[in-house]
């Protein structure tokens, strides 16, 4: 079987970022860049089910500036087989970028696509249902733990309250939340053997698809600040605070 | 302008994200139809009745319907989307599932976790894990919208609108139900809890959570944890508050042994009143805190257990 993973080039998690003082956006100069963190875990998984022996081929993709290049370098030092870049410099709505990963499935027929559940810069958390829509396949989003059992895919996700399995046709979509795996580090020698994988390059415009935005950015402005308060110094002067002067117990 | 809403529900009951999302709509117009879907589901529908502001209460009642595939409750609300500018759910689990099926079908974009209607088409939602608000305008001709809940205040129930029942089923057979384990608490619930008490990496375990429930308890709280403490395998994720797991907005969230990273602010910074307890006066949690107390969290959760 053959495993499609999607791979999103994303600010670092540890960078606090600004948003840019004309309100056109947040200042994304020279902030460190990495892969999305929930990206990670589904290149892990893939890697772990080619391990295992289900999966024959680990094909990433990634859709971006020619920079996003190096996250799909770091997802074959994990162990990723080969990589396609969809090339573009215009910032995506989550539907072009599922009609494009649509068109990637159609072309490389896998039995099985991984995406991260969101990405951490634009927190929609709508691709791989998208693409679900898209393709017909069923989904398995927020997984916690993804087994193949006699054809089908067996998802466990992580719902509002506790968890759900349930059990998916393949080709299927599992998007991945954040206890499926711990991604492994990726070592030097297999950052070099990565730099010799195949690696292809494509437009959106060689899968004729339309990536028009739909949603027009009017205003970035920063979040209302939360001023700090007073620190207490006892048990018994913060419960008589919260009695008396927040009035919340 | 005609609104659809989704229902968030267990059948039995309406859950009161609805009512937020109900709100919202309300916002954008004066026709708001309320779509209940699931098996069995004529207590919720009942009480989605009695929602202020709904026209039209719509009720899809069937098997297909039970675990709220998302490939099932996808199409359904694809089919009913047509005669409707604007549809919306809440950004449950649930709504998070199958909405961006519904605006991928309609070949429209969706908007996410909106936390403000400034008009038909133009929406606030925080980007970058709340660290910035951006204000999006949506040219497509059907509107697809989650709702951040805490962005709005509950509808009121003193309504009277009327039951409809659609017999239309849609079964994609494509999968399955398998098995669910839902934690089962007499507390509150975490994302409609009043109170809140959240523990993070500084518990040191899982077993040290029952002080925390016993404070909870007695607040008549939910519990709660930061995601190093479910990274740290303490208490499951149900239970994680933060840019990927709940977004909350109590009347009081105490934070202990949370150190407070931009993740976790994200998903509670618009509670009413923030406590923090930590030792280590640098935590960042304590620049957000209405209330800071610097102390070992095994002494003063205790003490302050016994003080409520």
């Amino acid at each position: 079987m053959k495993i499609l993973v999607s791979v999103k080039r994303v600010v670092d998690f540890n960078v606090k970022v600004r948003v840019k003082p004309d309100g056109t956006g947040v200042d994304l100069g020279n902030v460190k860049m990495a892969m999305n963190p929930f990206c990670e875990i589904a290149v892990e998984e893939g890697v772990r089910l080619k391990e295992q022996g289900i999966a024959d081929e680990v094909v990433v993709v990634s859709i971006g500036p020619k920079a996003c290049q190096e996250q799909i370098r770091t997802a074959m030092a994990l162990g990723a087989d080969r990589g396609i870049q969809i090339e573009t410099d215009q910032e995506l709505d989550s539907l072009a970028v599922a009609k494009l990963l649509a068109k990637v499935v159609e072309e490389e027929q896998p039995g099985l696509v991984i995406l991260g559940k969101q990405s951490i810069d634009s927190d929609n958390n709508q691709t791989g249902q998208m693409l679900g829509a898209l393709t017909g396949m069923p989904q398995g989003t927020f997984a916690s733990e993804v087994n193949l059992v006699e054809g089908k895919v067996e998802v466990t996700r992580e719902v509002d309250g506790g968890l759900q399995t349930l059990s998916l046709n393949l080709p299927a979509i599992v998007t991945t939340d954040l206890r499926l795996n711990e991604p492994r580090y990726a070592s030097l020698p297999n950052f070099m053997k990565a730099k010799r994988k195949p690696l292809d390059t494509k437009s959106p415009a060689d899968f004729g698809v339309d990536i028009s935005p739909r949603l027009k950015t009017l205003k970035v402005e920063p979040p209302a600040e939360r001023q700090a308060g007073i620190i207490v110094g006892s048990v018994d002067e913060l419960v008589e605070k919260l009695k008396n002067e927040a009035k919340v117990i | 302008m005609r609104i659809l809403v989704i229902a968030e529900h267990d059948n039995v009951t309406l859950k009161g994200a609805t009512l937020n999302t109900v709100t919202a709509a309300a916002q954008l117009g004066d026709d708001v139809d309320l779509l209940v879907v699931g098996d069995n589901c004529g207590g919720a529908a009942e009480a989605a009745a009695k929602i202020s502001g709904v026209s039209k209460v719509l009720v899809a009642d069937n098997a297909a319907y039970s675990h709220k595939l998302a490939e099932n409750l996808g199409s359904l609300v694809t089919e009913l989307a047509s005669g409707y500018s604007h549809v919306l759910a809440p950004a449950t689990s649930t709504g998070k599932n199958f909405m961006p099926r519904v605006a991928a079908a309609l070949d429209v974009a969706q908007i996410s976790d909106i936390i403000a209607v400034e008009s038909a088409d133009t929406f606030k939602r925080p980007i970058y894990a709340g660290n910035a608000i951006a204000t999006v305008q949506s040219s497509d001709s059907v509107k697809v919208i989650t709702v951040r809940t805490t962005g709005f205040d509950a509808a009121a129930t003193d309504g009277s609108a009327a039951v409809e029942s659609l017999d239309k089923v849609t079964d994609a057979g494509i999968s399955a139900f398998v098995k669910e384990e839902l934690a089962q608490s007499d507390r509150p619930e975490l994302t409609s809890a009043k109170v809140i008490v959240s523990g993070g990496r500084g518990m040191g375990n899982g077993e040290n959570f029952s002080m925390l429930e016993q404070v909870a308890d007695k607040l008549g709280a939910a519990v709660g944890a930061s995601r190093a403490a479910v990274d740290a395998g303490f208490v499951p994720n149900d239970m994680q508050v933060g840019q990927t797991g709940k977004i909350v907005a109590p009347e009081l969230y105490i934070a202990v042994g949370i150190s407070g990273a931009i993740q976790h602010l994200a998903g509670m910074k618009d509670s009413k009143v923030i406590v923090a307890i930590n030792k280590d006066e640098e935590a960042p949690i304590f620049q957000v805190a209405d209330y800071g107390l610097v102390a070992d969290l095994f002494d003063a959760v205790p003490e302050l257990e016994r003080q409520l």
